[in-house]
Order: C-alpha cells, then sequence, then structure tokens
C-alpha cells in the first residue's frame, strides 16, 4: 500500500548553477524540507511555500512553484477535495487547518464603492487641513446636558460627557491572539505598536505575561471560555476586558492549544501545567442566556473597578439579535468577527462552512441598533479579514466605529499566508513556541512594521475622507450613502442597505 | 434597563450605601434592599479600611459578593442567602454563609475559602484555580467545571450533599469532592449524568458509588485506595470541622475515585493539513 495518495502540492526548484552551497534554506526552513548533501536538497512533500527560504537566499535562486500535476479535469471534484478525502481516510481524523476562509465566496468589499466629492461640495486636503481619525470605543450617553459658562455661551455640564471609553488615535485595533497561538515576541511587537499608534493590542485568551505589563495600558484583556491567566490581577490590569464568546473562524466550537505548544512560559501565562491541552469549551458554561451574559459582564465591572467590558462574537445568522442582546446586557462594545477571520488551529469544515461575511453583519448589527434606538450605549468594532485602509472605510461606512486587523497584522510580521499555524513549526517565527524560530521577530523591528502599516492605513483613511468632503472619521460612520454597490443584487443591497452604483 | 433608570429602585433594591457600623476589626453591615453595587463598595471600604471581618446581615440575593476581592487574613460573613456570582475571582478572603448560596459561587477564584452552611445552585467553581468551596447541603448541575490546577494552586470542593449534571465536566485540575449525605434529595441518585464528562485532569472522589453510564467515557472508575484516603482524609477533617459534622462517619462509606484515562483526550482527533 502507497503511505499517501497525496502528492506534494509544490515543487522547490533550486538552480544549482547559482547555488552558493550556504545552507541558509536548510537552516531557515522550519519545516525540514532541504537536506544537506554537498548541496540542499528539497523534499517537496513537506514544502508549505511560506517562502522563508526564498527571502533568504543570498543567491535567489530557489523558486516555489505549483505542482504541475494533472488531475483528470472535474469541476465538481477539485483537486482539495480529492485530497480532503484521501487525508480522512488515511487518518480518519478531523481536518485542521488555520489562517482565514480561503473558499471563493463573494468578496462584499469589493462590490462596494465609496463616494468623493465632485464641483457642488468641496473635497478637503488632508495634508494641509486637520483631519480628525480619534475614536472613543465605549458607551455613549443618551443625550449630554450643558450649563451656561456665564459669559453668554454654553459648556458640559458637571459629570455629563463621555465617561469610561477607550481612547483610539485611529480606528483600527490588533485583533485577540493569544501568547501560545503566537510567540511573546509577536505579543511584544504588537504591544510596543498598540502604545506608539495610540491603539490597543488584545491578549486573546493566552493570559498576559508579565513582559507585556509596561504596555498594559495598551492590552485588552480577554476572558474566554477556558479563563486561562484569568485572575483578579489580570483584570486590573487590562485597559478594558473582553468576554469571548466566538471567533469568526470557528464560531460554536471551542479550542485547543495542543500540549505541545504548552511550554514553561506559556503554562505560566496560561497558568496550567506545561504539556496538557489547554481546552477551551465551546460556550462558557456560566453563560447561558442574555442574563447570564450580563452577570458576566457586570461581575468583571465589579472585579475591575468598572472598566470597559466588551463581548467579542462571531458574525452568525441572527447576529443583529445577539448584539441587541450583548448591548442590552450592558457590554461596553460588540466585537463582530466575520467568516473571513483567521485562526491559529481551526477544523476545517468549520473555518470553511460557517458564519456569515462581515460586511452583511455590520451592516444588519448597525441598523437593529438604530432601530431600537440603542446605538449609543455600545461601540461596533468589526473584524474578519480587513485587508486593507479601503476595507476600513467601507467597514466604517457600513456602521461599525472601529475595526480590528489580525492577519494583516501578522502579514507585517512576515506571514505569507501558508494556513500552517496549527503546525506549531512557522518558519516565520510567528506562530510557534520554538526558540531557535520565535528568536527570529525582534519585538522592536515587528513594532516598526506594524506601526508602519497601520501610519499608511491611517494616512489613507485620511485621503478617503478628504475626498468625501468630511473631516472626522465620525462622520463616516454609517454613513451609507456614501457607498454604492456594484454587481450585488437588489436583496444584498436591501441587507447592506446600500443603493447600487447610478442611483 | 438599569442604564435608564434614574437613582431610586433597582430590581427591587435600593441604590444607596448601607449603614455600616465598625466595632475594632470588625465591620458589620445592613444589606437590607442594598443593591449589589453599593452593597459590595461597602466591602471593600471596610477591607481597605484595614477590617478584618466583615458581617452582612439580611442578605437576600444581592451578586457578587467577594468578587474580585484581594485581601489575606479577611473573613466576610453573609447572613441570609448569597446571590449569584459569590466569591468570583476572589484572591484570598474567607467567606461564611450562614444560609443558601445561589449560581456561581467560587466561579474562577484564584485562592481563599467559601463555606456554605446550606445548598447551592448551579455553575460552582468554574474554571476555579485555586482555594476551596465547602458546601453544606445539595448543588445544582454543572458544578467544578473545567476546575484547573497551576503549580502550589489546586482548587478544592466538597459537597455535603446530592448533585446534578456534568459534575466535574472538563475538569482539567483540583479535587472534587461529593458526599451525598446533608441531602433533601435522599431517595434520587447521589449524582446526575455526564460526570467528568472531557476531564482531563485532576481527581473526583464521590462518596458510595456511581453507574458507569453516569460518567464521561475520558474517565476511569475505581474504589478509592488507601492511599487515596490519607490523602483526603486532611481535606474532608477540614470540611468537618467548618461545617460541624463528623469525620468518621464522613469515612464510613469507601468512596469511588474518577479520574482521566488521558491529559490529552483529544490529542488524536486531528488530522492536520
Amino acid at each position: 500500500m502507497p503511505t499517501s495518495f497525496i502528492q506534494p502540492e509544490f515543487k522547490v526548484k533550486i538552480d544549482y548553477d547559482k547555488c552558493h552551497k550556504c545552507g541558509r534554506c536548510v537552516q531557515q526552513c522550519g519545516w525540514g524540507v532541504y537536506n544537506f548533501n554537498e548541496r540542499p536538497i528539497p523534499d517537496d512533500a513537506k514544502c508549505r511555500a511560506c517562502h522563508r527560504c526564498v527571502t533568504y537566499c543570498p543567491a535567489h535562486c530557489i523558486s516555489i512553484e505549483k505542482s504541475q500535476l494533472a488531475y483528470r479535469e472535474n469541476d465538481n471534484w477539485s483537486a482539495a477535495a480529492r485530497k480532503a478525502v484521501w487525508r480522512q481516510a488515511e487518518t480518519g481524523g478531523v481536518l485542521l487547518t488555520s489562517m482565514g476562509n480561503p473558499m471563493p465566496y463573494t468578496r462584499i468589499f469589493d462590490h462596494l464603492v465609496l463616494d468623493a466629492c465632485q464641483v457642488t461640495n468641496p473635497s478637503i486636503d488632508p495634508l494641509r487641513e486637520p483631519m480628525e481619525l480619534r475614536t472613543f470605543i465605549g458607551h455613549k450617553p443618551d443625550s449630554v446636558g450643558v450649563e451656561s459658562d456665564g459669559e453668554g455661551g454654553y459648556r458640559l455640564a458637571e459629570g455629563e460627557g463621555i465617561k469610561n471609553n477607550l481612547k483610539l488615535d485611529t480606528p483600527i485595533l490588533f485583533s485577540p491572539m493569544s501568547y501560545g497561538s503566537v510567540s511573546l515576541n509577536v505579543h511584544k511587537s504588537l504591544a510596543m505598536a498598540a502604545q506608539r499608534l495610540g491603539t490597543f493590542m488584545n491578549t486573546g485568551e493566552g493570559g498576559l505575561h508579565a513582559d507585556l505589563y509596561p504596555y498594559q495600558d495598551n492590552v485588552i484583556v480577554q476572558v474566554a471560555s477556558g479563563r486561562f491567566g484569568v485572575n483578579p490581577d489580570y483584570l486590573s490590569r487590562g485597559a478594558a476586558i473582553e468576554i469571548k464568546i466566538g471567533q469568526g473562524a470557528k464560531p460554536g466550537i471551542g479550542g485547543h492549544l495542543p500540549g505541545e505548544k504548552i511550554n514553561k512560559e506559556v503554562s505560566g501565562t496560561r497558568m496550567i501545567p506545561q504539556g496538557t491541552d489547554a481546552i477551551s469549551p465551546a460556550p462558557h458554561h456560566d453563560i447561558y442566556s442574555i442574563e447570564d451574559l450580563r452577570q458576566l459582564i457586570y461581575a468583571l465591572k465589579e472585579a475591575s473597578g468598572y472598566k470597559p467590558v466588551g463581548v467579542k462574537i462571531a458574525a452568525v445568522h441572527n447576529v443583529a439579535a445577539i448584539a441587541s442582546g450583548i448591548v442590552r446586557a450592558g457590554a461596553d462594545y460588540v466585537y463582530l468577527d466575520g467568516f473571513k477571520g483567521g485562526t491559529g488551529a481551526a477544523p476545517q469544515v468549520i473555518r470553511d462552512h460557517i458564519g456569515i461575511p462581515i460586511e452583511i453583519a455590520i451592516a444588519a448589527v448597525d441598523q437593529r441598533l438604530r432601530d431600537e434606538g440603542i446605538r449609543n450605549w455600545a461601540s461596533v468594532i468589526a473584524a474578519g479579514s480587513i485587508r486593507s485602509s479601503a476595507d476600513v472605510a467601507k467597514a466604517i461606512a457600513l456602521g461599525a466605529d472601529a475595526v480590528a486587523i489580525g492577519s494583516a497584522s501578522l502579514m507585517a510580521l512576515g506571514c505569507h499566508l501558508c494556513q500552517s499555524c496549527h503546525t506549531g513549526s512557522c518558519s516565520w517565527g510567528i506562530t510557534t513556541q520554538k526558540p531557535e524560530l520565535t528568536r527570529r521577530i525582534d519585538p522592536e523591528w515587528g513594532a516598526q512594521q506594524l506601526t508602519n502599516l497601520v501610519h499608511a492605513w491611517s494616512h489613507e483613511l485620511q485621503e478617503i475622507l478628504g475626498a468625501l468632503g468630511v473631516n472626522a472619521v465620525e462622520s463616516l460612520r454609517g454613513s451609507r450613502e456614501r457607498l454604492r454597490s456594484i454587481g450585488l443584487d437588489e436583496q444584498m443591497n436591501k441587507v447592506l442597505g446600500v443603493k447600487p452604483a447610478g442611483m | 434597563m438599569p442604564r435608564q433608570m434614574a437613582p431610586g429602585v433597582t430590581e427591587g433594591y435600593i441604590k444607596v450605601a448601607p449603614t455600616a457600623v465598625r466595632d475594632g476589626d470588625t465591620v458589620t453591615i445592613d444589606a437590607a434592599g442594598i443593591y449589589y453595587r453599593q452593597l459590595n463598595e461597602a466591602v471593600r471600604n471596610a477591607i481597605a479600611d484595614g477590617a478584618t471581618k466583615v458581617v452582612l446581615k439580611n442578605v437576600n440575593g444581592q451578586r457578587y459578593i467577594g468578587t474580585g476581592v484581594k485581601a489575606k487574613g479577611v473573613t466576610i460573613e453573609v447572613h441570609g442567602t448569597a446571590g449569584n456570582d459569590m466569591a468570583m475571582f476572589m484572591d484570598g478572603p474567607t467567606i461564611e454563609v450562614f444560609g443558601a448560596a445561589q449560581d456561581g459561587v467560587g466561579n474562577t477564584m484564584n485562592a481563599g475559602k467559601v463555606i456554605v452552611h446550606g445548598d447551592a445552585g448551579d455553575v460552582l467553581g468554574y474554571g476555579m484555580r485555586g482555594g476551596a468551596v465547602y458546601v453544606k447541603g445539595d448543588v445544582g448541575y454543572r458544578v467544578g467545571i473545567h476546575m484547573k490546577a497551576y503549580e502550589s494552586l489546586v482548587p478544592i470542593m466538597v459537597c455535603g450533599g446530592n448533585a446534578r449534571d456534568f459534575f466535574g465536566e472538563y475538569m482539567a485540575g483540583g479535587i472534587l469532592v461529593l458526599l451525598g449525605m446533608n441531602t433533601q434529595f435522599a431517595e434520587q441518585p447521589l449524582v446526575g449524568s455526564f460526570v467528568g464528562a472531557g476531564m482531563h485532569g485532576g481527581v473526583i472522589y464521590l462518596r458510595g458509588t456511581v453507574e458507569p453510564w453516569q460518567c464521561g467515557k475520558e474517565v476511569g472508575i475505581t474504589e478509592a485506595t488507601d492511599e487515596d484516603i490519607a490523602a483526603l482524609k486532611p481535606i474532608l477533617a477540614d470540611y468537618c470541622e467548618a461545617q460541624g459534622m463528623d469525620l468518621a462517619e464522613v469515612l464510613s462509606v469507601p468512596f469511588t475515585k474518577l479520574a482521566p484515562f488521558s491529559h490529552r483526550p483529544y490529542g488524536k482527533m486531528y488530522a492536520p493539513m
């Protein structure tokens, strides 16, 4: 019997005429593709097309190509579908994968276009005029009390105005990724960048390592069903607390950080023994209803001196009603994670087939909260494949207060989307705990990369706002009149609350 | 909605600071009709002012008593019925309830001790990492879910009555004990179904027996050995002292021990792509 029916997906080609025989590819590859016998000899089957070797080859003599192995043409049984069947026949296992949903669903952001001012209303040049990106996340009052300032004007009355909000200098946060799923150097890079950018990183469900304490004012600490690393000290350190109910890549299921990834440091931060699986139950077993959720929200507020408490959910069919319940339960923000959001590990069947696109979730939730007159009670953070500043602007126009980026932030650190986080052998040193790999990311460099990315997007967002003729991101929020759709059907336009281009 | 309510009556409670009387190191607070937020603020203030004993009179369902409180050598006495999530995230104090407690006692608790001289509700000790919870009587569903141990932190929960389904589900560490003695449901089974389902650490002791069909497939069921009882004895002695029970009577019936087969029950479930 063959050991496997599955043939290598990639071909590693080395131009040996150019090769220095330096062995750097051998050293760089986390997957063990290369053997060295007078020259590097690749094993195609192990290649993940992460381009680490390609990037570091001093002779530029490596190329990774798609295997040209032909399959009998069959639109119904794609090569991927055939491979999945073979893999499961060989193992009997649930197929495990990582990063975001790669299936060819409609990318709604790519069917939305933004408006701009022409003739009748002047656009604004953000290079010369103030352009406000500052965003406040949290509960906003139903009304604002003012009092006379005694000189014919008015001022905010005492005790009025926004209280207990998170202040962001740009409407972009880093999405939750746990220490354990990513390395400590990644966490440090995110925390340092968040501090420099005036925004927030999020611990995910892995606790807060002591090395991040200096950045705690720019850290949102997460409480998930496994309660890993959660104690009063943890709750008191974060700028805000987030209850994780669900994740876009794996709605409705729990998580397992495999025992192999629980080394001494991860064990200390999660507060569980080394080598045991870190199992997060599918639900929080103290939350079976909106009332229970409210109980946990207020428990966290009681325990933390009334810090903002947000709730993260995966975007699913009834997302609008669920979000309404969350807001009424007292959450300061609702974090919506669309079905293209990334993950460090998820069953492929869940990642690829469960949940709804973030664009629809934002529009549905924003509309529902407006209809119920409670939109100001909580902010909406949107995530789940925000790929560019255009996506940021469109998400905000659809009704989000801010967005969170996970995959894009890892790409700033070198991620090539090879979808192999779950193997724990990331050649880029991102989703691994192996010391020889994690040291590949210098947090100082990582923070600079992340800062550059968010700065660039923020500048672009300012340009977009200027073109729209508004001088604050606040003016774009929920302004769907500034969006038009191209190539979406009538039903979808209705759901999104967007007119087709030309109308 | 509470946010919309003007100061006044909320869910039957009034939002005013309770009367607190200090006598030496003891502060006595009258909780009658006081909203939980003001009540717990008064408790925290008393502890911050150096009180080592806080006595709460006329407690009637107020939530979050002792929640998030970090202190050593402090005792909180609760007279009445404690509300949900008592001692959640608690780190150090001792809480003694002269009455019954509702759901979520010791939720994600870190350290300290909770003694309930009555029954308690559902979801006790969820994700509890350390300290002890001693309930005299019956407990509800989902008790001891995902208790976990870490280094010197080993959570202990002893329930004197019967328990319902999902006792010790997902348990990852610690010691969970069920006695079935002080129960108002003596004619019913000691414990419901799905005992230790998904368990991958820690140990459950049941005074009496359990049928395999009541337990999760991840646990092995054995009679507790002399070594097990020797390890359990100091815990039960402490429990008996707290609850005024006779240790010899507690130990007069053989115990059943439930322990997981594996620390990695799902290690072979996946096929990485």
